[in-house]
């Protein structure tokens, strides 16, 4: 007999204000959707940058804004789409779904998982806070020694980067030990690796991306700041220092980030193909090892990034070589999509024509890749416009195509309410056209010798066609996603009636009621099969589960609020701000830096003696 | 739409999966593979932390004898000093290993023994470091005198740090363990810290070789 | 019903993409595209191209098999809600090997001219197509302008490459102080310039013409107007403007030694050499003009100038950190191959650089617009 209580708020909650709620809600639901909601307003900013950009652009010597301020836009362009957000709108879906998909009720280490939120948001202000100083990153997101060596770029512009970056990094580590440990150790039982959704391995091969290249960055970031705030020469050559040195490390991190980028893109569209098909992912496990295949590959081709440094004919080949066959794999995956929906019966609503779009463009992505891995064509090509367009087909056509889809598909769950179908589409074809509009046009561009990164450019060169093009494109993706915005307050002023499993689902997310309650499954559900949703309604013989009921949770233990995740994000926050103050003489007796250890120290001790549930409401 | 049939049916299916909930006791502490969330969190970190000091010894090892000015290796080590601060971190490792032991036996005085030699040796290590980057700095080498220096101070500098975390680490479980929580079942609680010395361990035993031996050879 | 209005109006954008498609290449094919690596003028970028080109038809062939399969599939297997479940199949192992074989062939395909192409533009061929040995020239990328120096003629020059039809060019480049990266993509593809170490590049331009390279690594404020010019000229015009650069020997004025010029090659090419400008100027230009030549020659030294320019292509090659003037009278541009070189673009110049080109290197006093046309007139002299 279950306990069926309607209204599961308890009185204890209810004492609680809101603001306290969500600071200290160790729930991945809550996290997952303070990632969402940071991570879009982090996306709006970058796109407001890249309209500054593209008007700039959009004709030949354009005086509108200031060769520093066009650097600076493109360098916080570039590292907020990057790391402020594709990364953590990746990571709203992380947060709220795969603890689901697996059938658990919270990720391993919940205070933790908050913490990582928290570093995130308040490295992602720190970055931004630079613009209010007048002194935002301006050497590019990659920072390239010696233009970000403190000889030639004083100021506290990339202090800003090299010290945002780090403190990123910390969010991100933290989150790749989380998911980690939460995906090889939390899943229902029955659920085997090998019938885990796709959306859940791609998460875990990313998170493996994470941990093992972004302390390479951070041993790189290190020595920049040390560099730059205490005089070392680790990249001067004044000092002896090699460049090649910062160039090396920074891709080694470089290019497996492209994968942390695209495989939970690779994801979120592999759990909608088959949903909107009516038929399961072909070719499942070969989806599985292409995925840790393109993983352990894009472990060995950080060069291709460096063809043009002339690093001999040898070392070309080799990375050429080795660039070649990541697309074997990424081959087999869109080849695997292809054979999901062929023969299947396919719903054509918004999700599904984001996830459709994301294939045809990242399609066009990785063809142009591949052009890339040709060393002497790229010679050609790297750091010019061919370059931006081939990217933006990779990580706009297709993270941003997969993101958005992902939105539309997950939204009943997270939020009760079914967005609107027609904006959706509306939004769809705006966003398809806006998108080739403005990028495929670069191609041409950089193909007839327009360089990257450059302020502006003279008549002349025969640059201008594309570029209008593109800024015209650029301003009508800026309109396809003030659609998605009225969609969004349209819906947030509808009822919250989204059923239960709006989709006809094959996960465990659609098995309970949308949203889900705190404790998403009041019982652990055994899997016996991939797809275990449509296993469960195959065996019980029907199309559609009955609307599950809401019910009070009695007896289970969840994890209480803490303050502590946000005390030591805090504390972290303040002890690298300490590495803005140059002088060397202070060291080590560097009173921020002291008082930021102690916070994060004192934190970490009372977060460590702290029960996990020692506020949690009483059931 | 289902058929009457079977919607009992899928109703009959959806409260046997919340009737399951009557009996929670097992699920939890339920994991997929036989091994504590923390203990495979810890191992995630370490494998993480291996990149980290593996990048940190690169940059090193790519810097030998790329210093434009001196004071070179030789003109500083005391191989002696490190080659003792070695064999007594070496032997920390030992000594935790037999706390973990009485901890795990429920033998609080052998914990509290071998803890605390632990947490003096962990000090020792620190120490030894703090005298020998003092030594060094009054010799000449200073941060930025050149690439050696400012690799070499990086590298054992971020060692010395961590090797601070795990004592502070250790120190913490040793006053629980004074306080008597930490008994047999929460063994789990030093061992964690355990594994984690383990590592910082393993790390200098390829850094001393590395920045002390080769240093010298050359 | 419903799928078919979605049909319907699906056909809209599809159409609007290939008029976009159209435009492109419409575009692409015609206007003038100076700096377009689609039309390489040299060996090592049609080199580049043909392998370019290979890789453009293979993807194009793939792209309109792949797409096209999609584009059908969503066409073919469009449902509606009601209807039934469709057979559920998970995979088919023998499709799943043909289709991880084929790009590999594809790729392999790819792979074979790639690694020829990477050994061939690796190395600097030991005779060029005229026979000689390849010309070496030393490029040394400076925040924001290019310096050429040519070590066996002895002389330098700056943002204007000049270079012989036919003559394979062998370059040694260095940075001075960034990373930047050389770029003439009528001629070979980029190679970076390191402040501590030489890179190498060579080309052998086939036509002759003025065609413009660019900085291609991101340098600092002023990366986007880091431009240049390399002039492929006959061997008979590289031949004179070699010895105008010879003898262009501003330095005289100043005691020091002055390099036997060529006279006839520069009367043949209407070329005034400075020096010889200030004794011939009653013969060669009008009185008033001559004052103010005159005039701006001797500003250029009170001025400052003189302390970080020369425009003697054969002054020593060391200490002079602006770039070098020789022959800065008859170059297409100023400021680093983007500023087109008129009187008026050169009055604003040296009115005050940093309104032309923020944060460049040039400090220049205050100057008055009869000093500022003196210059110029002196400037202009040197061609």
């Amino acid at each position: 007999m279950a306990t069926t209580v309607l209204d599961p708020t308890h009185a204890h909650a209810a004492k609680r204000s809101v603001i306290v709620e969500w600071l200290t809600t160790v729930d991945h639901k809550k996290i997952g959707i303070l990632y969402g909601a940071s991570a879009f307003i982090f996306f709006l900013i970058g796109g407001l940058e890249a309209l500054i950009i593209r008007t700039q652009l959009m004709k030949p010597d354009n005086t509108l804004v200031s060769p520093e301020m066009y650097n600076q836009l493109f360098t916080m362009h570039g590292t907020t789409m990057i790391f402020l957000a594709v990364m953590p709108l990746s990571a709203m879906f992380f947060n709220f779904f795969v603890p689901l998909l697996i059938g658990a009720r919270d990720v391993a280490f919940p205070r933790l998982n908050a913490m990582s939120f928290w570093v995130f948001l308040l490295g992602g202000l720190f970055l931004n806070a630079s613009f209010l100083m007048g002194a935002a990153p301006n050497g590019g997101w990659f920072g390239y020694a010696p233009l970000s060596s403190r000889q030639f770029a004083g100021g506290l512009n990339m202090d800003f980067w090299v010290i945002g970056l780090q403190i990123l990094g910390i969010a991100s580590l933290a989150a790749g030990v989380n998911f980690f440990t939460t995906i090889i150790n939390m899943r229902t039982p029955g659920m085997t690796l090998m019938r885990m959704p796709m959306f859940v391995w791609m998460t875990l091969i990313t998170q493996v991306l994470v941990l093992l290249s972004f302390p390479v960055i951070t041993v790189a970031l290190i020595m920049l700041m040390a560099d730059r705030t205490f005089g070392s020469s680790f990249f001067s050559w004044a000092g002896g220092g090699d460049p090649m040195l910062w160039q090396h490390l920074f891709w080694v991190f470089g290019h497996p980030e492209v994968y942390i980028l695209i495989l939970p893109a690779f994801g979120i569209v592999s759990e909608i193909l088959p949903v909107f098909s009516r038929k399961p992912l072909f070719g499942y496990s070969a989806m599985v090892f292409s995925g840790s295949f393109i993983a352990f590959l894009g472990f060995g081709v950080w060069s291709h990034h460096m063809f043009s440094t002339g690093m001999g004919p040898l070392a070309d080949s080799f990375f050429s070589l080795a660039t070649m066959l990541i697309a074997i794999p990424t081959g087999v995956k869109i080849f695997n999509w292809i054979g999901t929906i062929w023969g299947g019966s396919l719903q054509l609503k918004t999700p599904m024509w984001f996830a459709l779009g994301f294939i045809a463009m990242f399609i066009m992505g990785g063809l142009s890749g591949v052009m890339h891995s040709v060393a002497p064509a790229d010679l050609q090509q790297t750091d010019s416009y061919f370059v931006v367009a081939h990217f933006h087909y990779v990580l706009f056509g297709g993270s941003i195509f997969a993101l958005t889809a992902g939105a539309y598909y997950w939204w009943p769950k997270m939020f009760g309410r079914m967005l609107d179908e027609k904006l959706g589409m509306t939004h769809f074809w705006l966003m398809l056209i806006g998108f080739n509009l403005t990028f495929f046009p670069m191609h041409f561009a950089g193909l007839l010798g327009m360089p990257r990164r450059i302020y502006t450019y003279p008549s002349g060169l025969g640059f201008e066609l594309y570029n209008q093009m593109a800024t015209a494109g650029a301003f009508l993706l800026g309109v396809a996603f003030l659609v998605f915005i009225v969609n969004v307050i349209k819906t947030w002023r509808g009822p919250a009636d989204a059923p239960a499993d709006p989709w006809n689902g094959a996960t465990l997310e659609w098995a309970i009621p949308s949203p889900p309650q705190e404790f998403n499954f009041p019982a652990l559900i055994p899997v016996h099969e991939k797809d275990a949703l449509w296993q469960m309604k195959r065996d019980a013989g029907v199309s559609r589960l009955p609307e599950p009921e809401l019910v009070s949770g009695k007896g289970i233990h969840m994890p209480g609020p803490s303050w502590w995740p946000l005390v030591v994000a805090v504390g972290i926050l303040i002890f690298f701000i300490g590495f803005m103050m140059k002088d060397p003489w202070a060291f080590p007796f560097r009173p921020v830096n002291i008082l930021g250890f102690a916070i994060t120290t004192f934190g970490i001790f009372k977060w460590a003696y702290e029960a996990p549930d020692a506020h949690a409401p009483q059931h | 739409m289902p058929t009457p049939h079977n919607t009992e049916a899928a109703a009959t299916m959806t409260t046997a999966v919340i009737d399951q909930h009557d009996t929670p006791a097992h699920e939890e502490h339920h994991t997929s593979l036989p091994i504590d969330n923390r203990k495979l969190a810890i191992w995630t970190f370490i494998g993480s932390e291996c990149l980290f000091f593996a990048s940190l010894i690169s940059t090193f090892l790519v810097y030998r004898g790329q210093s434009l000015k001196g004071p070179g290796p030789k003109d500083i080590f005391s191989v002696p000093l490190v080659t003792f601060g070695t064999a007594v971190l070496l032997f920390s490792s030992f000594f935790v290993v037999m706390a973990l032991n009485g901890a795990q036996e429920g033998n609080r005085k052998k914990l509290i023994t071998w803890l605390s030699l632990t947490v003096l040796a962990g000090c020792f290590f620190i120490g030894m470091q703090v005298y020998e980057f003092s030594h060094f700095y009054h010799e000449g080498m200073g941060y930025t005198s050149n690439l050696f220096s400012a690799s070499f101070y990086t590298l054992t500098g971020f060692h010395g740090t961590h090797v601070a975390i795990g004592t502070l680490w250790l120190a913490t479980v040793l006053k629980d363990a004074i306080k008597g929580r930490v008994p047999k079942e929460k063994a789990l609680n030093l061992e964690l810290a355990a594994l984690y010395w383990h590592f910082v361990d393993v790390v200098w035993i390829i850094i001393f070789p590395v920045v002390y031996l080769m240093s010298l050879g050359s | 019903m419903r799928l078919l209005r979605i049909a319907r109006w699906r056909t809209l954008p599809l159409a609007l993409m290939a008029v976009m498609l159209l435009v492109l290449v419409a575009g692409c094919t015609s206007g003038t595209h100076p700096q377009s690596t689609l039309a390489p003028k040299g060996d090592y970028a049609e080199m580049v191209d043909g392998l370019f080109m290979k890789t453009v038809y293979l993807a194009t062939i793939v792209f309109v098999i792949v797409e096209g399969a999609l584009l059908f599939a969503i066409f073919k297997f469009r449902g509606k809600p009601t209807d039934p479940a469709p057979e559920q199949s998970h995979g088919n192992t023998l499709v799943e090997i043909i289709w991880t074989v084929i790009p590999a062939v594809v790729l392999a395909i790819v792979a074979v001219p790639t690694v020829q192409t990477i050994f061939a533009t690796a190395k600097v061929p030991t005779t060029s197509t005229d026979g000689q040995t390849p010309m070496k020239v030393e490029v040394i990328g400076h925040q924001w302008w290019w310096e050429f120096r040519y070590p066996e003629l002895g002389i330098t020059t700056a943002n204007e490459l000049h270079v012989p039809v036919g003559r394979t060019i062998d370059l040694r480049m260095k940075s001075f102080d960034v990373i930047h990266s050389f770029w003439i993509p009528q001629f070979a593809g980029k190679r970076d310039v390191f402040p501590n170490r030489e890179t190498r590049l060579w080309f052998t331009a086939k036509a002759t013409g003025a065609y413009p390279g660019a900085c291609a690594e991101f340098c600092g404020l002023q990366h986007g107007r880091m431009d240049f010019y390399v002039m492929a000229d006959t061997p008979e015009q590289f031949a004179t403007w070699t010895a105008n650069r010879m003898a262009d020997t501003m330095l005289a004025a100043t005691g020091l030694p002055k390099p036997a010029p060529k006279p006839d090659t520069a009367a043949a090419n209407g070329a005034v050499p400075a020096a010889a400008a200030v004794v011939a100027l009653p013969d060669t230009m009008d009185p008033a003009l001559a004052t103010q030549v005159a005039e701006g020659m001797q500003l250029f030294q009170t001025k400052g100038c003189i302390g970080c320019h020369t425009s003697s292509a054969m002054s020593p090659m060391k200490g002079m950190v602006g770039p070098n003037l020789s022959g800065i009278g008859s170059r297409s541009h100023i400021a680093a191959g983007w500023l087109p070189n008129t009187d008026e673009n050169l009055k604003r110049w040296l009115h005050d650089p940093q309104a032309v080109k923020k944060g460049v290197g040039m400090i220049i006093p205050p100057l008055t617009d009869v000093e500022v046309n003196a210059l110029v007139a002196y400037l202009r002299t040197k061609r």
